[in-house]
């Protein structure tokens, strides 16, 4: 069987390149994907854990469906919010979204 | 575990479930009412909400196990299979929230392109819902699952004035560095579940103070150091600030005015539950004492909040920004008392709890003047305030109130918010930390007074067209005041001592 530390080393990899990926990109729909692909490293972590560290307790497989929910949910939203930032500047491109200076 | 009781269950998620009821019954009404009627919605949240809070505190308060009565009250504990706590900690939060998202309704009722639409309310209601479901959260899921419920509403409402460019950029970037947050949180619970196997934060206390785990501490502090830096986002203490700003600045001003306020209180309320609970003093691995690694986390984050927050502060022009900024500092305030709570114990808690409290009113107070002036004069810089005493004496005079309460200044509530966290703090053996608050709040009242000078003594261009003050602000800002007032003289030892209660379930008594 696969040992569990090759599950965590993919979700660790999965979940930097997430993160990665949010700090580099510049569209903010590709930004979303990177979040998701996080939220999904997520999953692969809480999942493996469930089935090697508690299988007889479902709390884990609990976790990993209301992440599946909360990550659609913000999948909703944020693809909402970008087409009306689309609608009011024909770009998505993060930095060109520059009104408010921080 | 104790056996599954519905009416006392029912009894701990009443105020959720009036919630819930309360979104539905705004939507119908939303549908129902013509255009005329729609700002009568507000009046509607706002009782609602009211009501909700104190059918909670007089029907199922939390009763001590210790001393419960027959009758009214619901003992105190963990319900919902571990999901949710019911004690005072988790009361003090719900009712902040609470009034938080009645003002902000009653706020927003005259607001450009948010108090006409039946939807805002509906939506400020299911984020307070998120909010109160938060402050007893005492399981990861839970957790995870509430703070979403607040932020993801918030998203929606900070991007409201779809038309509007400055609103859309402000819920782009709020929902970009949201759920990036959001995400390494998770990534820290999901860690923290593997290593213990449970998702409790009672369960996971346990087996972390238990023999077989006491060899590892890289994993739990890599998990701990996730969990923070997804927190301070959600509170908005620097390095993770970022978002603040922009969002405060951009989003229609009722929505700055409840992210600023219920968002903070409820994850304030979560992180002191879970850091007391999971990290508890004396819990040692692997040699490594953990509570005093994230009392230094705390302080550290404390030092820098403060100290950017009110230097930046010092040089913005927009009244919305100079009070994001100063939300930024008044986060790293409330750490103080974060740092404080394993040595500080019952004290820092009670602090928080009672800052909080405080911050609520006086935040709210402060932005409902900048929608009444921005309203009537379509400006939020600060320049143009000059002479507002003028235009009218008692905007001038409250938002003087709510400055001073923001600096501290004794006769405003402030004043109390500030003393008992740097009590706590020197109670704590951490003096050095209480100095540099002590300093920030001088550099803070700088800039909160330049405010003040521009509204009394500088003349402007307008001085002699009164702003009016529509029925619903003028209770807003009687409420407020009042309540700023009250808790900086009379009103300031119960609440403190109400929120005590709340520590002394943490501390005392235990999970």
């Amino acid at each position: 069987m696969v040992p569990l530390w090759m599950y965590l080393i993919v979700a660790a990899g999965m979940f930097s390149i997430g993160v990665y990926g949010v700090l580099s990109r510049r569209n903010a729909v590709a930004i979303l994907m990177s979040v998701e692909l996080m939220l999904n490293a997520i999953i692969i972590n809480l999942v493996a854990f469930w089935r090697y560290v508690t299988p007889t307790n479902m709390s884990g497989q609990a976790f990993a469906a209301f992440v599946f929910v909360v990550a659609a949910a913000e999948a909703a939203i944020g693809l909402a919010i970008v087409l009306a930032i689309y609608r009011n500047r024909r770009s998505t491109v993060v930095e060109d979204v520059n009104l408010l200076k921080g | 575990m104790q056996p599954f009781d519905l009416a006392a269950s029912l009894g701990v998620v009443a105020p959720e479930i009036g919630l819930t009821i309360m979104a539905i019954v705004v939507l119908f009404l939303d549908l129902q009412l013509p255009d005329s009627q729609r700002p009568n919605l507000a009046l509607v949240t706002f009782i609602g909400l009211i009501a909700t809070a104190a059918l909670y505190l007089i029907l199922w308060f939390p009763v001590p196990i210790s001393t419960a009565v027959a009758g009214l009250g619901v003992q105190e504990g963990t319900y919902w299979g571990g999901m949710l706590r019911h004690d005072a900690l988790a009361q003090i939060f719900k009712v902040i929230v609470l009034v938080a998202g009645a003002l902000t309704a009653l706020i927003a009722s005259g607001s450009t392109g948010v108090g006409r639409k039946g939807e805002f309310y509906l939506i400020i209601i299911v984020s307070s819902l998120g909010g109160v479901l938060l402050a007893g959260a005492a399981d990861l899921i839970m957790i995870f699952l509430a703070l979403e419920t607040v932020t993801i509403p918030l998203y929606v409402l900070a991007a409201f004035r779809r038309d509007d460019r400055r609103s859309s950029e402000s819920g782009m970037k709020y929902f970009l560095f949201g759920s990036f947050a959001s995400a390494i949180l998770l990534y820290g619970f999901s860690l923290l579940y593997g290593f213990t196997g449970q998702t409790s934060i009672a369960a996971i206390a346990e087996y972390l103070g238990s023999e077989p785990f006491s060899a590892n501490s890289v994993p739990v502090l890599i998990a701990m150091v996730l969990v923070v830096v997804g927190f301070g986002f959600k509170i908005g203490a620097v390095p993770f600030h970022f978002w603040t700003p922009d969002v405060y600045e951009g989003a229609p001003t009722p929505v700055t005015a409840f992210l600023s306020v219920a968002s903070k209180a409820a994850s304030f309320a979560v992180i002191a539950r879970f850091f007391v609970v999971v990290f508890p003093e004396g819990l040692v691995l692997n040699g490594q004492e953990i509570a005093s690694f994230w009392v230094q986390l705390a302080s550290v984050l404390a030092v820098v909040s403060m100290t950017l927050g009110n230097a930046v502060a010092l040089a913005q022009k927009n009244i919305k920004r100079l009070l994001a900024y100063s939300s930024i500092a008044q986060a790293g305030y409330t750490l103080i008392g974060v740092a404080a709570l394993s040595a500080g114990g019952q004290n820092s808690i009670a602090a928080i709890g009672f800052y909080m409290f405080m911050y609520t009113f006086t935040n709210l107070l402060a932005f409902a003047v900048v929608i009444v002036f921005s309203e009537a004069t379509g400006s939020e810089n600060i320049a143009d305030l000059a002479g507002l005493s003028r235009r009218n004496p008692w905007l001038a005079l409250t938002m003087t109130i709510a400055l001073l309460s923001l600096a501290g200044v004794p006769p405003a509530a402030g004043f109390f918010g500030k003393f008992f966290l740097f009590q706590a703090a020197v109670d704590a053996g951490l003096v050095w930390l209480a100095i540099v608050g002590v300093l920030n709040a001088i550099v803070a009242l700088y800039y909160y007074l330049i405010v003040v000078k521009i509204m009394y003594v500088d003349h402007g261009q307008f001085e002699e067209q009164v702003i009016p003050v529509a029925q619903p602000y003028v209770w807003t800002l009687a409420i407020t005041t009042l309540a700023v007032l009250l808790l900086g003289t009379f009103a300031a030892q119960p609440i403190f001592d109400w929120a005590s209660q709340g520590a002394a379930v943490l501390f005392v008594r235990g999970l």
